[in-house]
């Protein structure tokens, strides 16, 4: 009975946090196309877009450490190996290709989504092999 | 570090996700736990003594303490 709650606990915030993440996808998907496509160059509604995007990133945040919390001490061990290496490609990466953009070696600016798709890649690579290696 | 869970286990009848179950933690920490793949905290630890009815020392070996 108390390990089905402990179960029941892990899945509710689970789908939490499929729930808060949706709803931050969509408001960033809002705050985008809705200035290029709904209100072009309407600086209130483009400001409350982006309250509403980052007040939904907040709220998946929360529900992200909840989640973690409640997860067992090896799943715990497996999520932090995971971003300890995103977070290590994050910034490494991150700057190293900061550095091509500056120094001309790429034709290229520097684009954000590039860094968010490589920190997001090692996370589910890191996830993956941690799985496996104590499976 | 090795350890003596899975003839406990045994001994008592219990599956993996029995054992796991009864400690609340998933089954793949009970199997990372029996492979030797990852040692449980104290915490943990206390909770296998209290369920077995057996020191900490009697389910687990320390490897270095034998070096």
């Amino acid at each position: 009975m108390k390990e089905k709650k402990w179960n029941m606990e892990v899945r509710s915030n689970t789908k939490k946090l499929k729930f808060w993440s949706l709803l931050w996808m969509v408001s960033m998907a809002i705050a985008t196309f809705g200035p290029m496509f709904v209100w072009p160059e309407n600086t209130v509604l483009n400001v409350l877009a982006i309250l509403i995007n980052l007040g939904c990133g907040g709220g998946m945040i929360l529900v992200n450490r909840k989640l973690i919390n409640s997860l067992d001490e090896l799943q715990k061990k497996i999520q932090m190996d995971a971003m300890g290496i995103a977070l290590g490609v994050g910034v490494v990466g991150g700057l190293g290709y900061s550095l091509l953009d500056q120094t001309n070696v790429i034709t290229q600016d520097a684009q954000i989504s590039f860094l968010v798709i490589l920190i997001s890649l090692t996370y589910m690579i890191g996830l993956f092999i941690g799985k496996k290696r104590y499976k | 570090m090795k350890n003596r869970l899975k003839v406990l286990r045994a001994e008592r009848d219990m599956t993996q996700a029995d054992l796991a179950n009864e400690l609340s933690v998933s089954r793949q920490t009970i199997n990372a736990i029996e492979k030797g793949k990852f040692d449980p905290s104290l915490p943990l630890a206390f909770k296998m003594s209290k369920l077995f009815h057996l020191s900490i020392e009697s389910i687990f070996e320390n490897d270095e303490a034998k070096e």
